[in-house]
């Protein structure tokens, strides 16, 4: 893959793309999300004829992923705006496409030929696609996130959890982090005051991409991060995907039965840590959703500020 | 034992044609990737040097039938630390493409397949899911789509 030139972030408004997952199964992250946004005066913009990604099919075939997914780029550059992802592999996925299509002129005729007969749309090949994390990290910025944190959370211990797609293939992201030491997601939650700890394997994936062929394999891969976790006696595990919530999050139950142990360990995604920081309630950030109680958690921070 | 009178030697350049699978033949087996495998972790059903080797040698029919090439998790380890820029995860996408088209799609991906010609997206949205959205102040996202549809009939993955 060719090392694209310098792109940054520099708006402040951005389509929002939510995927698939976050809209029925993530709903704290994109309430979450969408209040932190507002607090920093990162505008986002709604397009509700967004569809998959065309991640899930990329292993049964490519063609189809990339036009799956130059129709969403499609939608996108007919508004002139950025897009910005919640779901680390929503971003991979819209970004490599946009990628292999502005590098390569036949793909690109084979896309615009397609997307016109089949669906009457076109695709020049110009979306910068980015993860909400990256626009937070290089557009608000770590320094101007701290200087408006209101709370105090100097006592929370938080592992972060930077998933798989949200760096690599890093050359995709500009190297923006360093695939095998990134720092982004630790600088953002020291940015609100609060401990960013560190653990065995922090960089192993979650083991979603496999949950639909093996779930017992799935499982594994999320327990052995758990269990590591839970070594450092984190307060909770912080992370930017949706799928990776779904892993450790959702599916913690599950791996406290197979594996006969608990964890009762909190997962927030990072715009509710964000969003605590920022003086926000806990009702306004989703938390009542999390599926493992975030009870605890919340109190010491109430315990803090009073 | 391997019968070598079994082997098809095109399979690595029927590999190497596919999008992802460009780099095959730069491996030479040093296993990086497998050392480095989250999966491989917990599991030695999955095996990347392995699955690469079988696949120069012209193993085409244990490599296209076999379950472990569906256990890559996609998470770019290798793709990331190969000396020989083999790009494994594509590599794996290119050789599941060739497996799709032979007829070995794991029934996990025939659902995926059919959610999303159905709905444009894994996830149905229902009025039950808008209903609960704007209860959260969030705005409505479109229900269903006909386009994904028509993208997946245009290259033949639904009728």
């Amino acid at each position: 893959m060719k090392k694209k030139p310098e792109e940054k972030a520099p708006l402040s408004q951005y389509l929002l793309y939510l995927g698939c997952t976050v809209p029925v199964r993530a709903l704290q992250y994109e309430i979450s999300a969408r209040k932190v946004a507002e607090r920093l005066g990162i505008q986002f913009v709604d397009i509700p004829e967004f569809s998959c990604c065309g991640y899930p099919i990329k292993s049964v075939n490519h063609y189809a992923c990339l036009l799956m997914a130059a129709r969403n780029l499609a939608l996108a550059e007919k508004r002139g705006l950025p897009i910005c992802t919640l779901c680390s592999s929503c971003g991979g996925s819209l970004a490599e496409a946009a990628h292999e299509i502005e590098e390569d002129e036949a793909l690109r005729k084979r896309i615009n030929e397609d997307l016109s007969t089949e669906l009457g749309m076109r695709y020049e090949g110009r979306v910068p696609v980015f993860h909400f994390t990256r626009v937070l990290q290089q557009v608000a910025g770590s320094k101007r996130i701290a200087e408006q944190v209101k709370v105090d959370l100097s006592s929370l211990r938080f592992a972060p959890h930077y998933g798989c797609h949200y760096t690599k293939p890093s050359a995709l992201f500009n190297k923006a982090d360093d695939p095998e030491n990134p720092r982004s997601l630790d600088e953002l939650i020291e940015a609100t005051g609060a401990q960013s700890i560190p653990y065995e394997d922090k960089l192993a994936c979650c083991g979603g991409g496999v949950l639909a062929i093996d779930e017992q394999i799935a499982l594994a891969m999320a327990q052995r991060k758990l269990e590591h976790v839970r070594t450092q006696q984190a307060d909770a595990m912080v992370l930017i995907c949706p799928f990776c919530s779904i892993m450790y999050e959702s599916n913690q139950r599950k791996i406290e039965k197979a594996f006969g142990t608990e964890y009762k360990l909190p997962v927030l995604f990072y715009p509710q840590l964000l969003g605590l920081a920022l003086g926000l309630e806990p009702d306004e950030l989703g938390l009542k959703m999390n599926r493992v109680k975030t009870t605890e958690l919340v109190k010491k921070i109430q315990r803090r500020s009073n | 034992m391997i019968d070598s009178k079994t082997l098809d030697s095109n399979f690595k350049f029927l590999i190497a044609s596919e999008p992802g699978g460009e780099n095959i033949k730069k491996c030479f087996s040093c296993g990086t990737c497998t050392a480095g495998c989250p999966v491989r972790e917990v599991t030695d059903r999955y095996n990347p040097r392995k699955i690469i080797r079988m696949a120069l040698l012209g193993m085409k029919k244990e490599v296209l039938s076999s379950q472990f090439i569906w256990l890559c998790s996609s998470c770019y380890t290798c793709y990331e630390r190969c000396p020989q820029d083999v790009r494994i995860p594509e590599l794996m996408n290119a050789i599941k493409n060739i497996a799709a088209r032979e007829g070995y799609l794991p029934p996990a991906m025939k659902i995926q397949l059919d959610l999303l010609s159905s709905f444009g997206r894994l996830l149905e949205i229902t009025d039950f899911e808008n209903e609960k959205r704007k209860e959260s102040n969030l705005p409505p996202v479109q229900g269903k789509t006909e386009d994904i549809k028509k993208i997946l009939k245009k290259v033949g993955l639904s009728s």
